[in-house]
């Protein structure tokens, strides 16, 4: 019973340790902020969400249109709407913001399947 | 040790309550340090959580019945395997399951998110640690596994039908699953809290709830197995209360699985994803509280107990404030999208959480009415299988048939023309399976051949989609067949790895078609020298044998099995005679025909003095599809699991750009 309870004690201090390690390792630390994203940086990633949503969605329609598995009426009907969404998200981000990489130009071309 | 095991509680429920109030102050007041040592408790407390497991499972191996739990668990001549499923097999063991999965799930999402979504984990450790402080609670003050006592001499032993292989499996699977829908849970209730309410908390749950959804199947299925080859009755799901409580927070996190693709791809749906999630992990609770305070008449009820009101509130003060949160949101939470068309992948999907979730409805007032009748008539009313079955058709059939249309139609918006084109082929697949079936006479259950049917459409949809996808992958490159197929894999490992869940769906359906609405049944009393003649099998009771096992007496009917002129050996059925837990169980007789997917089942229902038997046999088709299922789907599931570093690496570059440098 003694040894169970030593290692009781050794077990609490141990884990009073663990918790305060923060604040034993950064006594005096230069900010002790959290980073929080600001209304900007929140709508920058907004717009980075939906620029990455286009160019997966893009991404996907161009290989179902290429299996025959989307025909080409609705291709036609989405391609374009999916890359003015993805062309406006890239334009509010600014010119530094590179895009994603959809998919090889080579890998584009006709669709497979006779579906046309 | 029980006083290490008692102290390592105390001090988990103490890490957990700090957690909590740390984790609060420190979200609310912006403070990095406090947010991290709030972690750190967290982490912290799966670690002592651990310590008390050890404990524990040393008490029952140990048999050491100076533990109440122990001995009222095990016994000296119990099998070591059991000895150890114990842990799970009682209810404060269970509980302190719970907590040890909670506390390790929590620390391993919080340690796995950190670097790409800091400022929402530091909302997510609270939510962890109020769900951690509970469990706690309950295995510190209301059900300790380290309550001692005199030991006796012996232990009372384990439950006859829990002595069986799959126990070791099942339960710690359910609680997986239970478990694992906690971190979904704690995400959004942290999106909710703080307000960052973007894509974040679903990429950051999809996998845990993906996992959530895995084990529960799994798990279910195991039970399903174990219900069939140990409990003896003939089938191997009762619509039991227990058996409805994992099933129903797998089918609205079915629902999620869906639904949370049409908020990624469209922003749509995202009230009703915070709401499913709510939904599945008060589920995830109940069904916990339905096997542990004894409320309902099951076949898993093992013991009445006190934690029922506990778990009550618990799920009361979950619900109550998670819909207050989401009132509170509601401006946040509204879609910048609405639904284009009803013909469309995204209208699809919502049929197919619609069905979901009225099947989960249904199924729940199935489980409640027996409580509400016997809390306002006095007498527990009871519905019975028809009343399950009857849903079961009627949703059941229509999601089977959006299985297959829901992949293969356009987001957005899908013309009738282009429906016609895409769904020829598995259409005119389906018609002839359908004809085909039925000049084969299974048209003897229409709901039979009518899931046949969609199981047929749906099939060949899958295969059309595999053969244009690897077809594709070849045209664009790949080197080989099986490299252009296996590049599909890696490419999209959600879409195919979901393709082959629902192929495991189909199996599922076609044995379950099979066995309950094809299936064969025949009873008769032999003596030995006799014979039972049941769908083309001849069985001829042999002899009766009686020997000892290490903690039963087993007593085995042989019979002799043949199929018109072929003989395909022995069956054994009878019983077992636990000495210690003072119990019978019925020990059946199965024989599967491998090629064929059907079963030969025997039960010996009653054994006389005299040696004759009264005999139950079944014959029951492509019953092993079922079992078969299992294993697509484990398949399927892990291709979808399977870690995605481009995503991660996605994730991390985006974090950065907004500002979220790597961790600190």
């Amino acid at each position: 019973m003694t040894i169970a309870l030593l290692l009781a004690a050794a077990l609490a201090v141990a884990c009073v340790i663990v918790v305060a390690l923060p604040f034993l390792s950064e006594p005096d630390p230069e900010t002790d902020a959290l980073d929080e994203l600001d209304e900007d940086e929140r709508r920058r990633l907004a717009l980075l969400e939906s620029r990455d949503r286009a160019l997966s969605a893009l991404k996907e329609l161009e290989f179902d249109h290429r299996t025959g598995t989307i025909t080409d009426d609705d291709y036609r009907g989405q391609v374009g709407r999916l890359r003015r969404e993805a062309a406006a998200a890239l334009q509010a981000l600014g010119p530094d913001i590179r895009p994603q990489r959809v998919e090889a130009p080579a890998e584009q071309g006709r669709p497979m399947g006779g579906r046309t | 040790m029980p006083e290490l095991g008692r102290a390592a509680l105390v001090v988990t429920l103490g890490l957990a309550v700090y957690a909590l109030l740390a984790g609060a102050a420190a979200a609310h007041l912006g403070r990095r340090r406090l947010a991290q040592s709030a972690q750190n408790a967290l982490i912290a407390a799966f670690f002592t959580t651990a310590i008390a497991s050890v404990v524990l499972v040393a008490a029952l191996l140990r048999h050491d019945f100076s533990f109440t739990y122990v001995a009222r668990t095990t016994s000296e001549a119990l099998p070591t395997p059991y000895t150890i499923s114990a842990f799970w097999g009682g209810q404060e063991g269970s509980l302190l399951l719970w907590l040890l999965v909670l506390t390790g799930f929590g620390a391993a999402a919080v340690r796995l998110n950190r670097r790409w979504a800091r400022d929402l984990i530091v909302w997510v450790v609270p939510v962890f640690a109020a769900v951690a402080t509970f469990f706690s609670f309950l295995v510190v003050a209301v059900a300790s596994p380290f309550v001692t006592q005199a030991a006796p001499s012996d232990g009372a032993g384990m439950t006859p039908s829990l002595q069986n292989p799959y126990m070791l499996a099942h339960p710690p699977l359910l609680y997986l699953g239970y478990v694992g829908l906690t971190v979904p849970f704690a995400f959004a209730l942290g999106a909710l809290l703080s307000g960052r309410l973007d894509e974040r908390w679903l990429i950051a749950t999809r996998r845990w709830t993906l996992f959530a959804w895995t084990a529960l199947g799994i798990g279910q299925l195991l039970g399903a197995h174990w219900a069939y080859v140990e409990v003896g009755w003939g089938g191997y799901y009762a619509w039991d209360p227990v058996e409805n409580a994992a099933l129903m927070p797998w089918l609205v996190a079915t629902a999620f699985l869906h639904s949370v693709m049409i908020q990624e791809r469209r922003g749509m749906l995202r009230v009703w994803n915070v709401l499913l999630v709510i939904l599945a992990f008060s589920l995830s609770l109940f069904g916990t509280f339905l096997t542990r305070s004894g409320v309902v008449n099951s076949i898993h009820s093992f013991t009445q107990s006190s934690i029922g009101p506990w778990f009550l509130a618990f799920i009361g003060v979950t619900v109550a404030v998670s819909l207050g949160l989401v009132f509170w949101r509601l401006p946040q939470l509204r879609s910048p999208t609405k639904l284009e068309s009803p013909i469309s992948r995204e209208a699809a999907f919502l049929y197919n959480n619609l069905l979901l979730l009225a099947l989960c409805l249904a199924i729940l007032w199935g489980v409640v009415y027996p409580m509400l009748s016997e809390a306002i008539r006095g007498e527990a009313i009871v519905l019975g299988r028809s009343y399950y079955d009857f849903f079961l058709r009627a949703f059941g059939l229509p999601l089977l048939l959006l299985m297959g249309i829901g992949p293969l139609i356009a987001w957005r918006r899908a013309s009738l023309r282009s429906l016609a084109t895409t769904f020829r082929w598995p259409t005119l697949t389906a018609l002839g399976a359908g004809v085909v079936l039925l000049v084969l006479g299974a048209g003897s259950s229409v709901p039979g051949l009518v899931a046949y049917t969609f199981a047929a459409f749906v099939g060949a949809t899958i295969v059309m989609e595999f053969v244009r996808g690897t077809r594709a992958r070849k045209a664009l490159g790949a080197a080989s067949w099986p490299g252009a197929f296996s590049s599909l894999m890696a490419r999209n490992r959600r879409r195919y790895g979901g393709y082959v869940v629902h192929a495991s769906i189909v199996l599922l359906a076609i044995g379950v078609a099979g066995s309950s609405a094809f299936d064969s049944v025949a009873e008769a009393k032999l003596s030995q020298g006799q014979s039972l003649a049941i769908s083309g099998y001849t069985l001829v009771y042999k002899s009766l044998d009686e020997r000892q096992s290490a903690n039963a007496t087993e007593i085995r009917a042989t019979l002799g099995v043949s199929r018109e002129s072929d003989d395909l050996g022995t069956l054994e059925a009878g019983k077992n005679a636990y000495t210690i837990e003072e119990q019978v169980s019925n020990e059946v007789g199965i024989r599967s025909d491998k090629l064929t997917g059907e079963d030969l089942f025997v039960i010996a229902e009653q054994i006389y003095p005299d040696g004759s038997v009264i005999f139950r046999v079944f014959v029951k088709p492509l019953v092993n599809l079922i079992w078969l299922a299992g294993l697509v789907f484990l398949l399927g599931s892990l291709v979808t699991l399977w870690p995605d570093r481009r995503e991660q690496r996605r994730l991390v570059a985006r974090a950065g750009e907004v500002g979220l440098p790597a961790t600190r």
